[in-house]
């Protein structure tokens, strides 16, 4: 078997785990729908570190998709129309911002983000007529596609929907890796000014993975609100941003699979220390990524994929 | 416009000099993070939690000293002794233990290494220093009120905002430039800056030049930490606001440029006081507006040069 079949493969396996898991225990089928949310924002990150740029503000858009979804739905209580809903309004945001962030590489690309992101956290604060400040926003019960569904079922079809998008996303993303615009992603890092001269722009090419990443992000948003039914500006704070950035390290930037394995290890990780050790969470994530980044470089899935290939050499 | 100016002229000159107590901190931070990275290239996204250190490790020396009986002006000494011990103890061990690891590498980990740096020093500092407002205000108790004529106002204003922080922060920059252009390791840190190849070719021990600015550039940013103590309530927090804050000074006024940084931080100081008195709900938004108009115009920043491109 080749890898991207095995990859596939332990995609299902995994999907399947997950649905097992939660219908075991009730309480996973929380835990994994909002790590499977996360996933799919990291997903968004990890096209953007194949450009070797690194955002440091993408908790702006899962923010953004969240608090989409708690305002549209008094007017709009269908997951099924909200969440495209976030999907669009995050695109807008993704392709009005990344118009102005394309321009830069680097250190400018991912300071701009984190900047953006503390502003945006700053006015959900301020502007308490319209956000009510650090008290959130709580989202009302939703129908989907015009039903009403008791509280399991509900639960049940959010987590369905999360796992749904991450396949799709996961496919995609294989699709578009693979595709020219892809490969033009991989060669910004390597060397942008020949892709310049090739005449393609790498601009338009940056800017196309950074709105992809933006709806990404929104779609996650949207899944967290539906599930948690809270929102609060503390979604838009720096550490959701080096959240996803952990995340996304940790699991490796070498394949899709990456940040779905990274965020439901971070997720249970996280359900179990969090409380214990809260006051030093931050603290441990920072030096987790230090090892990993000095130590382990393709994280989770780097060491997976490199005992796959030996076996399949061996 | 006359008549504006009448009604609030007072608020105005208020607004002004807040702005201008404020250019100063943000300016003792901007520098330090633009001189680590001329040298570096490295962009220390951990410089704000070093700020935030400094102003912590400030406030406890200063109230120690106040507890011991010492003498106000000993709380004074108390604000610099704390920035060096947080420059000399942090700075070393920074950039021995961890950017010595990255030198050379992608630009994108060497981000990732000092986030993550960044991270661990915001919980190290709520763990030490728990999470209450802390505050230390002896130093501006201390040197009282001056009166500062305003046109047809006068404004009685705190003397340590108004004279002793701008005052440190021109000795800074004055200093800075003096020290960069007519010392001998001035003019070695310049050399490593504009060509490290070169540079090392010449003889220089570029890794001691690194150590070097990059300790002082720590001491650069605890220092503004702690001459921020005596105005400010310490809580969380006040890291991330800061890098990001003076991130936009360097930005706007292009990555390196020392004397640049010095007047957008004017810039974005009076922007941002200006904007509390008169439309405080802006504040907050008001640097990034201008970082961002700037940017427009002038990707590269106010002062920065274009850098060519290679192939």
């Amino acid at each position: 078997m080749t890898l991207p079949r095995i990859e596939l493969l332990l995609a299902l396996l995994g999907a399947a785990a997950m649905v097992l898991a939660a219908m075991a225990t009730p309480w996973m089928k929380f835990v994994l729908t909002i790590a499977l949310a996360k996933g799919i924002a990291v997903l968004g990150i990890m096209l953007l570190l194949r450009a070797g740029q690194v955002s440091f503000g993408h908790a702006l858009y899962v923010a953004l998709g969240a608090y989409a979804v708690a305002f549209l739905a008094p007017a709009l209580p269908d997951a099924a129309l909200l969440l495209p809903a976030a999907a669009l309004v995050t695109t807008i945001a993704g392709t009005i911002i990344g118009l102005f962030v394309s321009r830069y590489r680097e250190i400018f690309f991912g300071m701009l983000n984190l900047a953006l992101s503390m502003v945006f956290y700053s006015m959900l604060e301020k502007f308490y007529h319209y956000t009510k400040g650090t008290d959130g926003i709580r989202v009302p019960s939703l129908g989907v596609a015009g039903l009403q569904l008791d509280r399991v079922t509900y639960e049940w079809t959010v987590f369905g929907t999360a796992l749904a998008l991450a396949f799709c996303f996961g496919l995609f993303a294989r699709v578009y890796l693979a595709s020219p615009m892809g490969q033009a992603l991989a060669a910004i890092k390597t060397r942008e000014t020949r892709l310049d001269f090739m005449g393609v722009s790498s601009r338009n090419v940056l800017l196309a993975a950074y709105v992809l990443s933006a709806m990404m992000a929104g779609c996650a948003g949207a899944l967290i609100a539906m599930t948690s039914r809270h929102v609060t500006p503390l979604l838009s704070y720096w550490t959701a941003s080096g959240e996803l950035v952990f995340i996304a390290i940790l699991g490796g930037a070498g394949g899709v699979l990456g940040p779905f394995l990274g965020a439901v290890a971070y997720e249970l990780v996280r359900v179990y220390a969090a409380a214990t050790v809260a006051d030093m969470w931050q603290m441990i994530l920072g030096a987790v990524l230090l090892l990993v980044i000095l130590f382990a470089r393709g994280g989770i899935w780097g060491l997976v994929s490199v005992r796959l290939q030996r076996r399949r050499t061996a | 416009m006359g008549d504006w100016l009448e009604q609030n002229g007072a608020l105005l000159g208020l607004a002004l000099l807040d702005g201008i107590a404020s250019a100063a901190l943000i300016f003792m931070v901007a520098v330090g993070l633009n001189l680590v990275f001329g040298v570096l290239r490295v962009l220390n996204v951990a410089h704000g939690s070093l700020f935030a250190i400094g102003a912590y490790a400030a406030a406890s020396i200063g109230l120690f000293a106040a507890s011991a009986g010492l003498p106000g002006w000993a709380s004074l000494l108390a604000l610099l002794l704390a920035a060096m011990l947080v420059g000399l103890v942090l700075g070393p061990l920074i950039e021995q233990l961890l950017l010595r690891r990255v030198y050379g590498e992608e630009p994108v980990l060497q981000l990732l290494v000092t986030f993550a740096l960044f991270m661990i020093l915001e919980d190290a500092q709520k763990l030490v220093w728990g999470v209450q407002p802390v505050s230390f205000s002896v130093p501006v108790s201390l040197m009282g009120t001056v009166d500062v004529p305003f046109g047809t106002d006068v404004i009685p204003y705190n003397t340590y905002q108004v004279v002793l922080l701008p005052a440190v922060a021109v000795v800074t920059l004055v200093g800075l430039a003096l020290f960069l252009r007519r010392t001998l390791t001035g003019r070695v840190i310049l050399a490593v800056t504009t060509d490290r190849e070169a540079a090392t070719a010449m003889g220089i021990d570029a890794r001691r030049v690194y150590l070097l600015t990059f300790t002082f550039g720590a001491m650069l940013a605890a220092l503004g930490g702690a001459l921020s103590t005596p105005t400010a309530s310490l809580v969380p927090g006040i890291g991330a606001s800061t890098i990001v804050l003076s991130f936009a000074v360097v930005a706007t006024a292009g990555l390196g440029q020392i004397e640049g940084a010095a007047l957008t931080a004017l810039m974005i100081g009076i922007g941002r006081s200006v904007a509390v008195t008169f439309a405080p709900e802006l504040e907050v938004v008001v640097p990034y507006i201008i970082m961002v108009a700037v940017l427009l115009v002038r990707p590269q920043g106010l002062f920065g040069v274009v850098e060519t491109r290679r192939v």
